[in-house]
């Protein structure tokens, strides 16, 4: 079995066109460039983005415009966050399909309105044709954990959504034999979970896909560094319960699909510059933390 | 920098099959009827379950519930956004049914955020046209006179409600009534119970504002004078047009190049299909041009020759619009017709098939 790691991330937090291929191309440079890694060195391109964010379908075959696909290149995509991209790339190197990947997300959130637009992610027989939008399902959840006495009333006055932006993200992926030395944070486990559909399914006060998640990849104990997907304030406090760390990286902007990766790729990259020996990156999708990933970073060289 | 923007709205009415266990519900919504499923742990949940999780199993035990119940949890819409129950402030809550173990998400009709609290009663306000969908409930409102008749919006259509009693049963109390869930025993069609619904509609509406690149503003307002202008790749060298990332190098677009107005047909097909907004009468033909100057073919009407007689090689000219009516829009050029050239050779278009 293929040991795999991170040796390159690189991001952008504004997208100036609605397909965001311009600002894909020198995210990809520079990702690569970080990873030593040349264009054509790459056997496998993964994307995650949203047809609903940008307006149009197929946008992730426009996105292709920014690779370069002549000769063709071997690619896939998922309508999802592209963490859920990463964990694609990462079992196509595990199964000696790939060497080398480079996962990419991608999403303009502020070209429609995001509001009603998630809606559309939630069960579209019962929840979705009311349009909730993703800060009202979010704020019931909040009140649920204040009356769990699970956060302050502080808390729940400045409970807030983390502003939403334009942006890509590039994470860069090798198997044991192409990292050669470079800069890793090495892949020790990755799981993702999901919580039943209904949001009354469940007690909305705990996550118990992103703690099935975490047991799964292997989370034992705390890391030295996490970095948490949490949309909405009180989210990040629930999902402290779930991934304990030393240092929380800070969640500042969401770039819609391309934050999860993103999360994935702060955390390597506190793992490849030597400041941390183990981190978790997170990822999450829906308004109420209904699905959740746990990648388990390491950089001791195994 | 501020390129081209424009607004944009899709639209589709999506049509969406309904298992036997959905399509009770939905039926049951449109006879006034709250219908929850029962797992093998026998717990009731609204809106039912498809399988069970714990055996894996199809739910097939349908309980009636209350219309009225408590709010678990709640927050309050200030601006309600377009296609949501309730177009004035109203809260949104997570409400279980009594009788149900599990709260399902709807609005309450309460006023104002002061009139809403957790653990408040609420009950169903049903829609006065019902279809056999989620929004036959129109909303929740306070439960003030607990055992009352179930509300209803004002009929647009007087005499077309059903005659039947709702099936409100001694709901309304908080606590729970020994009575619930009531079992329903009748197969589909008995006691009022109308048949399953196959399918519900689901539109949806979507609002966007799309932002041209840098390259796209420019080819747009220079189209807006009369003029076609490609970029070409510093890497390959290929001049796109409509100027664009190049798909085979991946490196964005450099020199802008002039481009004609005239060009090869390198391919094309007959539309003889009539479809939904469709702006001319089949037959008619659209091609892939090959515009002189560029090295990639741009599709468009070829008109003013008979469908049969379009062919590959065959040399077209852009006929512009009315001066008049030209904005930064393809739409400029109306269609292509042919040139009166003789037809191009094969091989100076073969690399484009």
């Amino acid at each position: 079995m293929n040991d795999v790691a991170v040796i390159g991330f690189a991001r952008s937090d504004r997208s100036v066109t609605t397909s965001a291929v311009e600002t894909l191309v020198p995210v990809f440079e520079q990702a690569l460039a970080q990873a030593g890694l040349g264009r054509r060195e790459v056997d496998f391109w993964c994307s995650g983005s949203s047809d609903y964010l940008a307006g149009r379908a197929f946008s992730f075959v426009s996105a292709v415009d920014a690779i370069g696909a002549v000769p063709p290149i071997s690619e896939s995509h998922v309508e999802m966050d592209a963490a859920w991209a990463l964990y694609e790339a990462y079992l196509k190197i595990l199964a000696g399909e790939a060497e080398t990947a480079l996962v990419y997300g991608f999403g303009m959130g502020t070209a429609g309105d995001l509001n009603r637009v998630l809606a559309l992610q939630l069960d579209p027989y019962t929840v979705a044709p009311l349009w909730p939008d993703a800060a009202s399902v979010a704020a019931l959840q909040a009140r649920l954990v204040f009356e769990a006495g699970l956060i302050s009333e502080r808390d729940m006055a400045g409970m807030t959504a983390v502003r939403v932006a334009d942006g890509v993200s590039a994470v860069v992926l090798a198997a044991r034999d192409r990292v050669r030395g470079r800069p890793a944070a090495w892949i020790s486990g990755i799981a993702h979970r999901v919580d039943p559909q209904g949001l009354g399914e469940r007690d909305l006060t705990t996550v118990p896909s992103a703690a099935a998640a975490a047991h799964d990849a292997g989370l034992d104990g705390a890391v030295d560094v996490a970095a948490l997907h949490a949309p909405f304030t009180h989210q990040e406090s629930l999902l402290r319960h779930v991934v304990r760390a030393g240092t929380y990286l800070p969640f500042e902007t969401n770039p819609m699909f391309a934050a999860g990766l993103s999360r994935i790729g702060a955390a390597a990259a506190e793992v490849m510059s030597g400041r941390a020996r183990t981190a978790v990156g997170h990822a999450t999708s829906g308004p109420a933390l209904q699905q959740n990933l746990i990648c388990v970073l390491e950089g001791l060289e195994a | 920098m501020d390129t081209l923007s424009a607004p944009l709205t899709i639209a589709f009415d999506y049509t969406r099959s309904l298992g036997p266990v959905l399509g009770q519900f939905m039926a049951g919504l449109r006879d006034r009827r709250v219908l929850g499923g029962r797992t093998s742990d026998g717990r009731v949940h609204v809106p039912p379950l498809e399988y069970d999780p714990a055996t894996h199993e199809p739910v097939t035990e349908l309980v009636e519930v209350s219309s009225a119940g408590t709010v678990v949890t709640w927050t309050w819409m200030e601006r309600p956004l377009e296609g949501q129950p309730l177009d004035r402030p109203f809260g949104w809550a997570l409400i279980r049914l009594d009788g149900a173990d599990t709260a399902m998400l709807h609005a309450v009709d309460a006023g104002s955020p002061e009139a809403m609290s957790t653990g408040m009663r609420v009950r169903i306000r049903w829609a006065a046209e019902r279809t056999g969908h989620i929004r036959d409930i129109s909303c929740f409102e306070p439960d003030a006179e607990p055992g009352k008749t179930p509300s209803e919006e004002p009929s647009r259509m007087p005499g077309k409600e059903p005659g039947r009693t709702p099936g409100e049963g001694p709901g309304g109390t908080p606590g729970g009534n020994p009575g619930w869930p009531a079992p329903l025993s009748q197969a589909p069609g008995d006691n009022g119970a109308s048949q399953p619904v196959l399918i519900m509609t689901t539109p949806i509406r979507l609002h966007y504002r799309h932002t041209t690149s840098a390259e796209e503003d420019r080819y747009l307002r220079v189209l807006a004078e009369g003029r076609i202008i490609g970029q070409r790749c510093p890497a390959c060298r290929k001049v796109y047009v409509p100027p664009r990332v190049c798909p085979a190098c991946g490196v964005a677009p450099a020199e802008v190049v002039r481009v004609e107005d005239r060009g090869t047909v390198t391919t094309f097909c007959v539309v003889n299909v009539p479809f939904a907004g469709q702006r001319l009468t089949p037959p008619y033909v659209v091609a892939q041009v090959l515009l002189d100057g560029a090295d990639i073919p741009i599709p468009h009407l070829v008109l003013g020759v008979p469908a049969d007689e379009v062919r590959m090689g065959l040399r077209v000219a852009a006929v512009w619009r009315d001066r008049a009516a030209w904005s930064t829009t393809p739409e400029n050029i109306g269609h292509f017709e042919p040139s009166g050239e003789p037809d191009a050779p094969y091989e100076s278009y073969r690399e484009h098939l």
